[in-house]
C-alpha cells in the first residue's frame, strides 16, 4: 500500500513557505544561531534574571543534609534510650546480674531486688488478655471485611478506631469504678461457682487482681489487633476469594480458605503487636491490678507488672540501688518490646509487602 | 530566540541497559524538529538528555557532548541552570493542583524567586496568548485551580508555563498523545506558530503530525538514530530501508 | 450436520443429592451460619465497652462540668469544689512544647524518606525503626528522659514536653512519608523541568500538595500523646498550683485524672470523671476531624 500523501504545508494561511530541504549540517557550521531575523536580539528581563540565578547546589545539599539528620534522629532516639537505661541501671546490673529476673524478692528496705513476680504478672495478664482479645478481634475483622453490609462498614470501623483513641488513664478510671465492682459482685462469684474447681478462681475476691487487669487490657489491645488484621485481610486480592467461591464454597469456607489461610503470617504478626502493646501497658493495669508482688495461681489475687512497679514506685524510690533496679526493669521492658515489635512488623510486612503500615 | 543544539556521541544508560547509542545530530535553531520511531526506541530518553532530566533517575547516566548554542550542557552548567533555559512539555498534562492558573503559568518564575508583579502579569498574558488559551481563561486566572481545566486546556497551560520562562529551546514529549483530536490540532497549530521564535524538538509517534509541523525529522530505532533529514525527504524518499519500513507501516 | 440421535444409550443424570452429600451440605451451611453469628456477636461485644465507657463518662462527668472546673485550681485536700484549670493549661503548655519538637523533626524525617531516600537501604532501616519505636512503652520513654533531664535536677515542664515530643516523631514521620508518596511524580517532574531546585520543589510542590494529609498525621500524633500519663509521671510530675515556668513541675490533665482517680476522696473522684470527659472530648474531636480532613484531602490535594 503506497504511503498516503503527506503534506508538509499548513492550509491555515501561515506565512512560512514550503521549507526547503535542510540537510544535516556538519558540525563546522557556526553555532550561534540566535536568529537575528525574527526579532529583538537583546534577551528579555526574564531571561536575564533567570540566567543570573545560581545553580542552587549549596541550598540543595544543605537541605538534603538537614532532612537526613532529622531522619537519623530516629536511630538516635533508640540508641539514646538504650544507652541511658544501661548506664543508669548499672548499679543493679552489677549487683544482681541476670539473676535479677529469676528472684522474686522485692524488699526496698533491705536493698533486695528481684523481678520474677513482675514478670509473672506481666506475662499472666498479657497472655490472658490475648486469649480474650484475639477471638473477638478476629471476629470483628472478619465481620467488617467480609460480612458487613457496605453502609455499616465505615461507622463500625470508625467506632473501633475510637476505642483505640481512648487514653489508658480513662480506661483505668472506668475500670476502677465500673469493672472492679462488677468483678467483685457479679463476675467473680459466678466464676468461682462454675469454674472454681480449676483452681484459677480461689481465694478472696476484692475486685482488683489479675483477672480484672486482663479484662481491661484485652479491651485495650483489641482495636490494634482488629484494625491490623483488617488491613491484612484487605491485602488479599479478590481473585483468591473468587476462586474459592467459584468452587462452591460457603461464605465461611471462602473466608477460611481464601483469606485467612493466605494471611496467616500477617495475622500472627498482628497478634504479636497486640502482645507488645499489652506488655508495656501501664496506667489502666496499675489502677486495677492490686499492686502487690505475688505469684499466685488464682486470678483473683492481686499482682504486679513490670510497668506498674515502675509507675508506682519510681518517684518515691530512695537510694540509688532502688532506682537502679527500677531502671533495670525498664531496660528489660524496652528490649522485650523492641524484639516482639520487630518480629511482629516483619511478619506483617511479609504479607502486605511494604504497603504503608498502619500507624497505631 | 532559539539556539541550535549539537549532539556528539551521546550514549545513555538506565542501570545496565544501553538506551541510547552514539547519537550524533544537529538540531537547527528556530525550526521544529520531529523525532519519530516505535515505542521504546529511545526518543523520550534522548529528549530528556537534552535538558538533563534523565538525571532525576538515580540509575541513569549519559556520556557524550550536547552543546546548546555555545554551552556544553553537561560540563559548563548545572542541571538546574540548563532546565531554566529549556522548556519541557510532558506527555500527560501536569499542572500544579494547589495553584491557580495564574500561579501555574508563572511558577517557573515565582518558584525561582522572581517578584516583579507587573512583569509577571505581562508574562501570564503573553504566554497564554502564545498558547492560544488566553481568551478561554482570562477571567478566571486567579480563581480557578490549574487542575480544573479540561485535558486540552491543561496541556496548553503547560505549554504556556514552559514558554513563560522565555526558553531558548522547547522540548515536547508526545504533547498531544493524551488528547482528543480537536485539542491535538490546536496544539499543532501552536507549534506551527511558535517554531519561528524557538527551537522546538517534538517527539511523536504520529507520523502525520511530524509531517504537518516539523521541517526536519529524525528516525530512532532501538536506541540509534537511523536517519535525520528534512521531513519532506524522510517521508517521500528515505535513504535507509528501515526508515522506509517504518514509514510504510511495516512495523511499529 | 445430522439431526439424528447419536446412538449412545441415554445415561441417568448425576444424583447431586445423595444422603451423604445432603448431610455434608447441611453441616457446611450450619458452620457458615454459626461463624457468621459469632462474628456479629464479637462485633457487638466490642462495641459494648465503647458505648459503656462513653455513656458512663458523660453520666458521671457532665454534671461536674461547670465554669469553676475550667477556671479554678484544685481545692485543698478534703474540701469540695475546685477545678482542674491548671491541669488543662499545663497540658496545653506541655503539648505545645512537644509539638514544637516533634512536628518539625517528624516532617523532615518523613520528607527524607519520601523524597531523598526512595529505595535506599538506609531509608528502609529508618522506616522499620520508626515502626518499632512506636511500640516502645511510653513509660520506658519517660524513664529515659527522666534519666537525662530530671535526675540530679528537678521535675520540669520542659522534660515533659521533650518526652511527648520524642513520642510524636515516629508517628509523624510515617504519616508524612505516606502522604508525600501520594503526590504524583509527574508534578515533581514539572517543577524540576522548569529549573526549580530540588529543595524548592520539595517545599513548594510536594509538601504543599500533600499538606492536608500531613496536617492530619500531626493531629493524629497530637491526639495520641495528649492522653499519655505514664511518661509524665516522672518528668512533668504534676503540680497543685499554677505553673508557667518550663523548669518547674507542671500539672497535666491525664496526670491529675490519675491522682484523683486513685485517691480516697469522693470529691476527687467526681473531678476525675469530669477531667476524663474533657480529655475524651478533645481527643475524639481530633480523631473525627482527622477522618473528615483525610477524606477531603484525598479528594482535593492529591490525585
Amino acid at each position: 500500500m503506497p504511503p498516503s500523501r503527506m503534506t508538509t504545508e499548513r492550509e491555515s494561511g501561515s506565512s512560512m513557505p514550503v521549507p526547503s530541504p535542510m540537510p544535516v549540517t556538519p558540525p563546522s557550521v557556526s553555532m550561534e544561531e540566535t536568529s537575528p531575523a525574527s526579532g529583538s536580539g537583546a534577551p528579555s528581563a526574564i531571561r536575564t534574571y533567570l540566567n543570573q540565578r545560581g545553580s542552587g547546589r549549596l541550598a540543595d545539599n544543605s537541605f538534603a543534609a538537614v532532612m537526613l539528620i532529622c531522619a537519623c534522629s530516629i536511630f538516635a532516639i533508640v540508641l539514646f534510650v538504650f544507652t541511658i537505661l544501661v548506664l543508669r541501671s548499672h548499679l543493679s546490673l552489677v549487683q544482681f546480674g541476670w539473676r535479677f529476673f529469676t528472684r522474686s524478692a522485692w524488699d526496698p528496705v533491705a536493698g533486695d531486688f528481684g523481678a520474677l513476680a513482675f514478670i509473672y504478672g506481666t506475662l499472666a495478664t498479657s497472655i490472658l488478655a490475648l486469649i480474650l482479645a484475639v477471638p473477638l478481634a478476629l471476629g470483628v475483622a472478619v465481620f467488617i471485611t467480609e460480612l458487613c453490609p457496605r453502609p455499616l462498614r465505615a461507622p463500625i470501623s470508625f467506632l473501633t478506631e475510637l476505642l483505640a483513641a481512648i487514653p489508658s488513664v480513662v480506661y483505668g478510671l472506668w475500670a476502677v469504678f465500673v469493672l472492679v465492682p462488677l468483678m467483685r459482685d457479679v463476675i467473680g462469684p459466678f466464676l468461682s461457682k462454675t469454674l472454681g474447681w480449676t483452681g484459677f478462681f480461689e481465694g478472696p475476691n476484692f475486685g482488683v487482681g489479675l483477672l480484672t487487669a486482663s479484662i481491661i487490657l484485652s479491651i485495650m489491645i483489641l482495636p490494634i489487633i482488629s484494625s491490623l488484621t483488617r488491613d491484612i485481610m484487605m491485602a488479599v486480592p479478590n481473585s483468591q476469594r473468587e476462586a474459592v467461591l467459584a468452587l462452591g464454597a460457603t461464605k465461611w469456607e471462602m473466608i477460611r480458605i481464601g483469606v485467612l489461610r493466605n494471611s496467616r503470617i500477617g495475622i500472627v504478626g498482628a497478634i504479636m503487636l497486640g502482645l507488645g502493646r499489652a506488655l508495656g501497658e501501664t496506667m489502666a493495669v496499675t489502677m486495677v491490678i492490686g499492686n502487690h508482688p505475688e505469684i499466685s495461681k488464682s486470678l483473683f489475687a492481686p499482682g504486679y507488672t513490670l510497668a506498674s512497679v515502675i509507675a508506682n514506685e519510681f518517684s518515691e524510690a530512695t537510694g540509688d540501688l532502688y532506682l537502679s533496679a527500677l531502671i533495670q526493669i525498664g531496660l528489660a521492658l524496652f528490649l522485650v518490646t523492641i524484639v516482639v515489635n520487630a518480629i511482629a512488623r516483619l511478619m506483617v510486612w511479609a504479607v502486605t509487602r511494604g504497603a504503608p503500615a498502619r500507624v497505631s | 530566540m532559539g539556539v541550535g543544539i549539537l549532539v556528539e556521541d551521546l550514549n545513555a544508560w538506565y542501570g545496565s541497559t544501553h538506551t541510547l547509542q552514539d547519537i550524533n545530530l544537529h538540531i537547527p535553531a528556530n525550526h521544529a524538529t520531529a523525532l519519530i520511531g516505535p515505542s521504546g526506541c529511545g526518543k523520550s530518553t534522548f529528549v530528556r538528555c537534552l535538558n538533563r532530566m534523565h538525571e532525576t533517575n538515580p540509575i541513569a547516566r549519559a556520556t557524550g557532548t550536547v552543546k546548546m548554542g555555545e554551552i556544553d550542557i553537561y560540563n559548563d552548567a548545572s542541571p538546574v541552570e540548563i532546565r531554566r533555559r529549556v522548556g519541557m512539555v510532558f506527555q500527560r498534562p501536569n499542572p500544579f493542583p494547589t495553584m491557580s492558573i495564574y500561579d501555574n503559568v508563572v511558577s517557573g518564575l515565582k518558584l525561582n524567586g522572581f517578584r516583579n508583579r507587573r512583569i509577571l502579569d505581562e508574562t501570564v498574558e503573553r504566554s497564554l496568548k502564545q498558547a492560544a488559551l488566553w481568551e478561554e481563561v482570562k477571567d478566571d486566572l486567579k480563581k480557578k485551580s490549574g487542575a480544573s481545566l479540561s485535558g486540552g486546556q491543561q496541556q496548553r497551560m503547560c505549554i504556556a508555563r514552559a514558554l513563560a520562562v522565555d526558553p531558548e529551546v522547547l522540548l515536547m514529549d508526545e504533547p498531544a498523545s493524551a488528547l482528543d483530536p480537536v485539542s491535538t490540532s490546536k496544539i499543532e497549530d501552536l507549534i506551527f506558530q511558535l517554531k519561528s521564535q524557538y527551537t522546538i524538538v517534538i517527539v511523536t509517534h504520529n507520523m502525520q503530525q511530524a509531517a504537518r509541523v516539523a521541517e526536519n525529522t529524525g528516525f530512532f530505532l532501538n536506541g540509534k538514530m537511523v536517519e535525520f533529514d528534512s521531513t519532506h525527504k524522510i517521508f517521500t524518499n528515505p535513504r535507509d530501508k528501515r526508515t522506509e519500513d517504518y514509514i510504510t507501516g511495516r512495523f511499529g | 450436520m445430522s439431526t439424528q440421535p447419536l446412538g449412545i444409550p441415554p445415561t441417568r443424570p448425576m444424583d447431586f443429592q445423595t444422603k451423604t452429600m445432603r448431610l455434608n451440605n447441611l453441616r457446611r451451611n450450619i458452620a457458615n451460619y454459626v461463624v457468621s453469628s459469632l462474628a456479629v456477636i464479637a462485633t457487638i461485644l466490642v462495641i459494648i465497652p465503647l458505648v459503656a465507657i462513653l455513656f458512663y463518662l458523660i453520666y458521671k462527668g457532665a454534671s461536674s462540668l461547670n465554669l469553676a472546673f475550667f477556671t479554678h485550681l484544685p481545692a485543698p485536700v478534703g474540701e469540695s469544689g475546685g477545678g482542674m484549670a491548671n491541669a488543662i493549661v499545663g497540658s496545653g503548655i506541655i503539648l505545645t512544647l512537644a509539638s514544637l519538637i516533634g512536628v518539625p523533626i517528624g516532617i523532615a524525617a518523613g520528607v527524607y524518606l519520601a523524597e531523598f531516600g526512595r529505595g535506599r537501604m538506609l531509608a528502609n532501616a529508618i522506616r522499620f525503626t520508626a515502626d518499632v519505636l512506636n511500640g516502645v512503652p511510653s513509660i520506658v520513654m519517660g524513664i529515659a528522659v527522666f534519666a537525662l533531664l530530671v535526675q540530679g535536677r528537678h521535675f520540669s515542664a520542659f522534660s515533659g514536653g521533650v518526652v511527648l515530643g520524642i513520642m510524636m516523631i515516629p508517628t509523624i514521620t510515617r504519616t508524612t512519608e505516606e502522604m508525600l508518596a501520594t503526590v504524583p511524580h509527574a508534578i515533581r517532574e514539572a517543577a524540576l523541568g522548569l529549573g526549580v531546585p530540588k529543595w524548592r520543589t520539595v517545599m513548594s510542590v510536594s509538601l504543599r500538595t500533600a499538606s492536608p494529609g500531613i496536617i492530619t498525621g500531626c493531629m493524629l500524633a497530637f491526639a495520641r500523646v495528649a492522653g499519655e500519663t505514664a511518661p509524665l509521671l516522672f518528668t512533668a510530675f504534676g503540680n497543685q498550683f499554677w505553673s508557667f515556668r518550663l523548669n518547674e513541675p507542671i500539672a497535666a490533665l491525664p496526670l491529675q485524672i490519675f491522682v484523683y482517680a486513685t485517691g480516697p476522696y469522693d470529691e476527687w473522684h467526681r473531678l476525675a470523671w469530669a477531667g476524663a470527659l474533657v480529655l475524651i472530648v478533645l481527643i475524639m474531636v481530633s480523631v473525627t476531624l482527622v477522618r473528615i480532613f483525610a477524606n477531603r484531602g484525598v479528594l482535593k490535594g492529591g490525585s
